[in-house]
């Protein structure tokens, strides 16, 4: 029954080095596949190709479901990057990506290495990259490590960003101890493109030399995938030599030098080295386009001495392409990398026969089977169980707070709503010279103009864990709605998103379980209001000796502003406006923050997310500005009417004085978080219009206040100052980094 | 007017820089590689722009200081030609001992990007005489090596000859006195931490930096 052991092994391999690479079911898959037993190098190729980072194992059968095509899309998943047409031959080109595990080991590199591979993802397709975003979840605020998480990872993101020069123009940060272990850390990349001249990775003919290109082989970031496809448990420290190490200045002459030779007509595919470095730019692009691949590892540009051709396939070091041109054209490829001091050499070339081969020093070192590797990659469906679904809470069972000003005092100061100004105001935001809203800016999302137009991008991102956690598929539809949203506030017609998908270890069917609802919930969403998936990215196993991180599907949307002039903010309200809601307010407190801040609770259901209302109301405020009647338009999400209105009582510099008038309890009205809403301010001329509009589209208004004076109040008490709200929302941060007691124990 | 950008691996406001100058010349600039041995004759103005030349290695500014056009720019500086360095235009200009002081690491020792407000110190230099002296700009900073520092005596000596041109109200780096942008003792070197040309358009939340380039590119005669 059993074969020899000879023939299970190929020589110096056993059965231990065997599972230090692949399980025991897919090492038997492979040794059916190729009829022999692989060599060391052979079994690392399999180990890094068939890692859930690059392999996408336990989630493929599920990112089906999204809906991945539209009228904008011109490229979905399956490329480097998510590409959509923008009008006038202009593409925008945007993805997502996770760099989780690197960043919580070492965080400046983890999250530097982040940002570039992201970037890399954004030119490798033709496009400019012209703005990046960040995504980012870290534990309590008390926990001995948060600190030092926080500052090595915004280091990381501006040291990087700011070198390349490409403006970091806005994100998220969190705080929750479920992040305590593993944090997360999300770079978001967008790029400009002629829609006519996009680059794709698949190899097109046989015989076509293959160029390697940038910064030399190094040892570093060996196995960086598979480390990236595991559990945390002791020891996790010790793995920072799989933690790559960055270097912007050699991506930014990357950069230059790849839109210079994609300018001219050399190149026939590029693929960038990103996961996996060599093995999987070789393999993605020679089994995409059904062709073979051979290289020679002795032409590789090696930084150290006596590289194992192993090492070679699986080092992550940073910065390099791998590009097939056009054969004769190799020498205009060596003019441009040359000029821009970086290394090029012709390491290989295309082959009819479907394998990778590699020669080291004369001799074959692997000659596998390209669809195996790649396309025929283990696909598991694993069992998942969907989360319990818990009860609604009413607001009626809860105590009513004595001063609701004091509750949102509190709530501005929390880490959820603080300024997180001590980390973005180390990101470049401002060169490139097109950044029309930033993190420091009054809008909902970021603002780019499209260099030389009138036009501009929106770009927002996206996640409320703490509903994701509460009810997956609700908290998947509300990450989707709430892009959606933020884009309309900022005046946008929203396009596409792009996701990356934090979650544990997809293993546990319960982890599956959230898995599977968070996606099918951002699936529905995206069909109902027509916002395609065009690109993203799988983060598993984020989990430290059984202890999950809260379900995160980061959502990274891009939205068109036609013409600048008609951008929206929250920063121009003024004394005598109106101030309305737009959108039913039922007074949703479960998954809330304010049950998490003065009930100590996170239990309850989050917020309903009715989509079709959400569109209905969106276009009907995206109308209201296109129409110029709007001075302010926010979006009311985390903290509800009272956080949003601090938000732009605090940017415009005005008070609100609050009616409150219904059924509803004032402390439910003011805190829950009712979706589809939005808060606006315009003077009562326009406020009478809106109201005559919305009448007869079926949008709910609500006239909930008058703008003046120097505090937000509620029915002519509640009081709370803009000054101690300004100090509340800009103090925590610095405090907490400075480890002030106050500060670190605010969770 | 003729002018001419200077571009080293590793600049990257110099499309910002173009863009400003074009703004206000209507013509684009001379985009010159740092590998050239020589700018074009007859240049009536030079920038060196901002970024990270040489990825900041051994330390800002020094090895573009050291780059093969820098020597032509050290002579067109010598000769007169008007020469605005902004933040690491600013570094490499010190570096080429063109502009007094050097700058250091910021106090905070953290990456900044703020907007800042400056006050003129000097309308009387080519590049600020479309300002009023004590007039307040917030104009766009974006550095980690903005603190200028020199010895006292230099201090003393470059406020005294009115080299001082702009200084931060609220200074964020640890700048010595203040100091945000100084001329070389001829007038003709500007160098400056903040990003004009990051503010000469309304998108980008303000124009207070527009004058200066009209300044310089003949555009204010007063």
């Amino acid at each position: 029954m059993t074969e020899p052991a000879q023939n299970r092994y190929a020589d110096g391999i056993d059965e231990q080095i065997v599972l230090d690479h692949v399980t025991a079911q897919e090492y038997e898959i492979i040794l059916k596949e190729l009829g022999r037993a692989p060599n060391l190098v052979e079994l690392g190729i399999f180990s890094v190709m068939w890692s859930e980072h690059c392999s996408y194992k336990s989630s493929r059968l599920h990112l089906a479901k999204f809906p991945t095509t539209g009228e904008r899309v011109i490229y979905g998943p399956g490329e480097n990057a998510g590409v959509v047409d923008i009008g006038d031959g202009q593409a925008a080109v945007f993805k997502m990506e996770s760099h989780n595990h690197p960043s919580f080991i070492e965080p400046y590199q983890g999250a530097a290495t982040g940002v570039g591979g992201i970037l890399r993802d954004v030119f490798t397709m033709g496009a400019r990259p012209i703005a990046l975003m960040n995504a980012l979840r870290f534990g309590d605020p008390s926990h001995p490590k948060t600190r030092q998480l926080v500052s090595g990872v915004s280091a990381g993101i501006g040291g990087y960003g700011n070198c390349v020069g490409v403006p970091t123009v806005g994100g998220e940060t969190n705080f929750d101890k479920g992040y305590n272990q593993n944090i997360l850390v999300n770079a978001m990349a967008v790029g400009l493109a002629d829609s006519d001249k996009i680059f794709t990775a698949a190899a097109r003919e046989p015989g076509f030399p293959v160029l390697y290109v940038g910064a030399k082989t190094g040892r570093d970031g060996i196995h960086g995938a598979t480390m990236a496809s595991a559990e945390f448990g002791e020891g996790s420290e010790e793995k920072r030599p799989t933690v790559q190490v960055g270097d912007p200045f050699t991506e930014k002459k990357l950069i230059e030098a790849c839109l210079e030779l994609m300018a001219e007509d050399a190149i026939s595919s590029i693929q960038d080295m990103g996961a996996a470095g060599l093995t999987s730019s070789s393999v993605e692009m020679a089994s995409s386009g059904g062709l073979g691949i051979e290289l020679d590892l002795d032409h590789v540009p090696q930084r150290e001495a006596n590289m194992s051709a192993y090492e070679m396939m699986l080092s992550e070091s940073q910065e390099r392409m791998l590009i097939i041109v056009k054969p004769g054209r190799e020498h205009v490829a060596e003019r441009i990398f040359h000029k821009w001091d970086l290394d090029v050499a012709v390491i290989g070339q295309t082959a009819e026969h479907g394998r990778l081969v590699l020669r080291h020093k004369g001799e074959v070192v692997c000659d596998l089977p390209l669809d195996p590797i790649g396309e025929n990659a283990p696909k598991y469906d694993r069992p998942s169980y969907p989360a319990e679904a818990r009860a609604s809470i009413k607001a009626k069972d809860l105590r009513a707070p004595d001063d609701l000003g004091k509750v949102l005092l509190q709530l501005m100061g929390s880490p959820d709503m603080a300024s997180k100004k001590w980390i973005w105001s180390q990101y470049d935001r401002h060169v490139m010279a097109d950044t029309a809203a930033s993190s420091e800016s009054p809008c909902d999302a970021a603002i780019v103009r499209i260099h030389g137009t009138d036009k501009a991008l929106a770009i927002t991102t996206d996640c409320t864990p703490r509903y994701c956690l509460a009810d997956p598929f609700e908290g998947g539809k509300q990450a989707v709605a709430e892009a959606w949203r933020n884009l309309t506030a900022a005046g946008a017609d929203p396009i596409a998103i792009t996701d990356c998908l934090n979650f544990g270890n997809p293993e546990r069917p319960e982890i599956m379980g959230q898995f599977v609802g968070c996606v099918e919930g951002m699936a529905e969403a995206c069909r109902a209001l027509s916002f395609p998936v065009v690109s993203g990215n799988v983060s598993l196993y984020n989990e430290t000796e059984g202890r999950a991180i809260p379900p995160t599907p980061a959502v990274g949307a891009v939205g068109l502003i036609p013409d600048i002039a008609q951008r929206a903010g929250y920063g121009c309200m003024e004394a005598g406006d109106v101030v309305l809601v737009i959108g039913d307010t039922a007074g949703a407190l479960g998954a809330s923050l304010y049950l998490r801040l003065f009930e100590n609770r996170e239990d309850g259901a989050p917020p309903p997310v009715d989509l079709a209302v959400e569109k209905r109301n969106g276009d009907f405020v995206r109308g209201q500005i296109r129409a110029g009647r709007l001075k302010a338009v926010h979006d009311l999400s985390d903290g509800g009417l009272a956080g949003a209105a601090a938000d732009m009582a605090l940017a415009s510099r005005c008070g609100i004085k609050f009616a409150h008038t219904g059924k509803t309890p004032a402390f439910a009205w003011y805190f829950g978080e009712d979706q589809a809403r939005y808060l606006i301010a315009c003077t009562a001329e326009a406020a009478e219009q809106i109201r005559a509009e919305a009448k007869s589209a079926g949008v709910p208004v609500q006239i909930a206040g008058l703008a003046g004076g120097p505090e937000i109040s509620v029915n002519g008490a509640h009081a709370v100052s803009l000054d101690a709200l300004r100090e509340a929302h800009e103090g925590w941060m610095p405090r907490m980094m400075a480890g002030e007691p106050d500060a670190v124990a605010a969770e | 007017m003729k002018t001419a950008v200077i571009v080293y691996p590793g600049s990257n406001c110099d499309r910002d820089a173009a863009m400003a100058i074009e703004r206000v010349t209507g013509t684009a600039p001379a985009m010159i590689w740092h590998g050239e041995s020589a700018l074009p004759d007859d240049l009536d103005f030079i920038m060196v722009p901002g970024g990270f030349s040489y990825g900041d290695y051994l330390r800002s500014g020094a090895i573009a200081g050291r780059s093969p056009i820098t020597a032509d720019l050290v002579k067109r500086a010598e000769a007169g030609t008007p020469i605005l360095g902004v933040c690491n235009g600013f570094q490499i200009l010190t570096e080429t001992g063109l502009l007094p002081g050097t700058l250091m690491r910021n106090s905070g020792l953290r990456f900044i990007c703020d907007r800042v407000k400056l006050t003129v110190e000097s309308a009387d230099t080519a590049f600020t005489r479309g300002y009023e002296r004590g007039q307040e700009l917030i104009i766009p900073v974006a550095h980690h090596d903005g603190n200028f520092f020199a010895d006292d005596e230099t201090l003393d000596r470059i406020e005294g000859e009115g080299q001082v041109v702009f200084r931060y109200v609220d200074n964020p780096n640890g700048s010595a006195r203040n100091i945000a942008g100084v001329t070389n003792a001829k007038g003709n070197v500007l160098g400056m931490m903040p990003h004009p040309e990051r503010a000469v358009d309304l998108t980008h939340g303000g124009t207070d930096g527009l004058a200066l380039f009209e300044s310089i590119l003949g555009k204010v005669t007063a």
